[in-house]
């Protein structure tokens, strides 16, 4: 049976379905279940989510338990469902400002109108093995009882859990940058219904980097903050929260639909100082990011990546087509990943040029290299 | 060596590091001290917290630390900080030293971005945290060019830098981290201190040892090292300028200040950034 041919390559894959099943499963386990997954991998299907360019946290829990926890066919298998679904509407634009926050903080300032809301982070947590989860016997009481803990603790009624934005502080000061107008009622550049090309306006390249691959995304942001580039900014504020969709209501012009709402990231980066070229003033420039879930890494190096695109240079992270062609995980995946193919037919074709020059060589090397 | 009680988490080796490790770390520090301001390349460990969140720091505190130690760690003038928290609670879980917030008690301060405001004594050892330990970085951005520019002392990138900086702001741009020259020999990045601190580096009592954990880098001041930041005699360096405001707690105007801005009325009031020296002045005041 050769890897090429038809009919025993029919059987192969047959067979490579059902072995991969079995090295997936253990007689002795139960199959995986899909909403462990969602629950006990939150920040991984937020990962997926984001990657994948889809919110749907159960079917981001499917596809990593069909890929056995590998990211980037997770990713792809969520992006290959998502060209099966019919795009409907945009959504109205997404008001941060009324983001439920479960974790917001600047590294900026350190009073923030609000206050610093640490939330969800293994930020400070030391990198110590918890050996007592390798066996975690805890019972739904004691869950519930975790639970209570912290919801017993905030006052309902007179918790503020929506916070004004603090790059607001240093706009009203006139020290930062008025972010570029977008109107709602614009439909933005989409780059999952058209060929976009460099240079690309900056819906193209926040819709881009908003589903890159996160490692791709951080290394190259890191790149920019050693040294290939010059972005390397304080975070104005990080928060992660639930925010509300709305969508245009299809028949009642003018009115608005309440679709639910999501987990997101956002985060604004300050960065160094340029005089605004529309209005002569000196202002600290602006890096954007934000991406579906809990996604820290991805938000900090988009926002990165945007401000790094924007200004512009000589290194890659600097280079919008560098940036936009390379962070796509299921694009890049796909390409590095091809070369598992058989290549016989162009490998025949290089073996005869080695052996043509090889035998150039012998015969007439010497007048080759004497001339 | 006190290995055999007093610190909480006993499946780990006394700080945390394995003793060749300490070892080696120790002698990447006496090889700095002798070469002031140069960068030694050291093998980085693996900590508990992430690299670039004070590792380099830690691992030149683990090294050090034993027997009588009392150690300070702060985190942008604060020993409250998370982050400051979070490295002191390792000390705390991996060795039996003591842990103080007062600058005056304590033998080691481990520092991210500041140098305390209270003058340091000739016996005890200042820690910076170092993200970014080369200095030419930004004019260079190949750590093999950048060695062969500190090797035949060509600084020339960062003067034009500085000129440019002058000619196109009429000022230098450098914020923290300013950059100096160390004895007359190497460029120096102080780790991001602000300008404020940088005069209290030159001349000092105290040895100061830097460590970047994530560059791999280890570089020390010695006692009674010049430490002088770049500048044309025309256009001196400056320090951060808070317009005489003073600290709305402990009313210091000689204090590197912080800006914050009232939620209610948008007013803005100044507050000391080192808390432990703001509380120590506050303290003397209520006294008298």
């Amino acid at each position: 049976m050769a890897y090429v041919t038809v009919t025993g390559g029919q059987e192969a894959i047959e067979a490579a379905k059902k072995l991969s099943d079995t090295y997936r499963l253990d007689p002795h386990q139960p199959p995986l279940d899909p909403a462990f997954i969602q629950k006990q991998m939150r920040l991984l299907v937020d990962r997926i989510m984001s990657e994948g360019g889809l919110y749907a946290p159960e079917l981001a829990s499917l596809a990593l338990k069909q890929s056995e926890g590998d990211t980037f066919e997770a990713a792809f298998l969520l992006r290959a469902y998502r060209s099966t679904l019919p795009r409907n509407h945009y959504s109205h634009i997404l008001d941060m400002e009324n983001m439920r926050v479960i974790r917001r903080i600047s590294s900026s300032f350190k009073d923030i109108p609000g206050g610093q809301v640490l939330g969800p982070t293994y930020d400070f947590t030391h990198r110590l093995l918890r050996f007592d989860l390798m066996d975690e016997a805890l019972s739904p009481d004691d869950l519930s009882e975790l639970g209570k803990s912290f919801t017993d603790r905030i006052d309902w009624k007179h918790e503020t859990i929506t916070f004004a934005k603090v790059a607001g502080i240093l706009r009203e000061q006139g020290l930062l940058g008025e972010n570029p107008a977008w109107s709602d009622t614009d439909e933005p550049f989409d780059i999952t219904r058209e060929k976009y090309t460099s240079p690309a306006p900056r819906s193209v390249r926040l819709q881009a980097l908003a589903r890159g691959e996160t490692g791709a995304m951080m290394a190259l942001a890191y790149s920019s903050m050693r040294g290939y580039g010059s972005v390397h900014p304080t975070i104005g504020e990080l928060r992660v929260g639930y925010v509300p969709v709305s969508i245009p209501h299809p028949y009642q012009e003018g009115e608005s639909l309440y679709v639910g709402e999501m987990l997101a990231t956002e985060v604004e980066t300050i960065n160094k100082f340029e005089t605004n070229e529309a209005t002569g003033e000196v202002e600290f420039s602006l890096g954007y990011g934000c991406c579906f879930g809990q996604n820290e890494l991805k938000a900090i190096s988009m926002a990165i990546l945007d401000r790094s695109i924007s200004d512009g240079g000589t290194a890659p992270a600097e280079d919008e087509e560098f940036v936009l062609e390379h962070i796509d995980s299921v694009e890049a995946n796909g390409f590095v990943s091809h070369l598992k193919l058989p290549h016989y037919v162009t490998f025949q074709s290089k073996l005869d040029r080695i052996r043509a020059t090889k035998q150039k060589q012998t015969e007439g090397g010497a007048s080759l290299y004497e001339n | 060596m006190k290995t055999e009680q007093g610190f909480k988490n006993q499946s780990y080796n006394y700080a945390f590091l394995d003793e060749p490790s300490k070892r080696e770390i120790r002698r990447k520090t006496l090889k700095a001290v002798a070469i002031p301001g140069y960068q030694v390349p050291f093998a980085s460990r693996e900590l508990p917290i992430a690299r670039g969140w004070g590792t380099g720091g830690l691992q030149l505190t683990l090294s050090l630390i034993g027997g009588d130690d009392c150690v300070k760690v702060i985190d942008q003038g604060s020993d409250d900080s998370v982050n400051a928290v979070s490295i002191r609670n390792l000390v705390m879980e991996t060795t039996d030293v003591s842990v103080t917030t007062e600058t005056e008690a304590a033998t080691i301060i481990q520092s991210r971005h500041r140098i305390p405001e209270t003058p340091l004594a000739s016996d005890q050892v200042l820690i910076l945290q170092v993200p970014k330990p080369e200095p030419l970085r930004n004019v260079e951005a190949s750590e093999k060019r950048t060695k062969i520019q500190h090797g035949e002392k060509n600084y020339n990138a960062m003067w034009l830098e500085l000129y440019e900086d002058i000619v196109k702001w009429d000022h230098a741009l450098f914020d923290a981290d300013y950059p100096v020259m160390v004895h007359g020999r190497y460029l120096m990045a102080p780790s991001p201190i602000p300008r404020w601190d940088t005069p209290k580096m030159h001349q000092a009592s105290y040895l100061t040892l830097l460590g970047a954990g994530r560059e791999k880098k280890i570089y020390a001041i010695p006692p009674h090292t010049d430490v002088v930041p770049l500048q044309f005699d025309d256009y001196p360096f400056q320090v951060e300028n808070f317009d005489s405001q003073a600290c709305h707690l402990c009313d210091s105007t000689d204090t590197f200040l912080e800006e914050n801005t009232d939620e209610t009325s948008g007013h803005v009031f100044y507050q000391c950034s080192d808390t432990a020296y703001c509380n120590k002045v506050q303290n003397e005041k209520g006294d008298h």
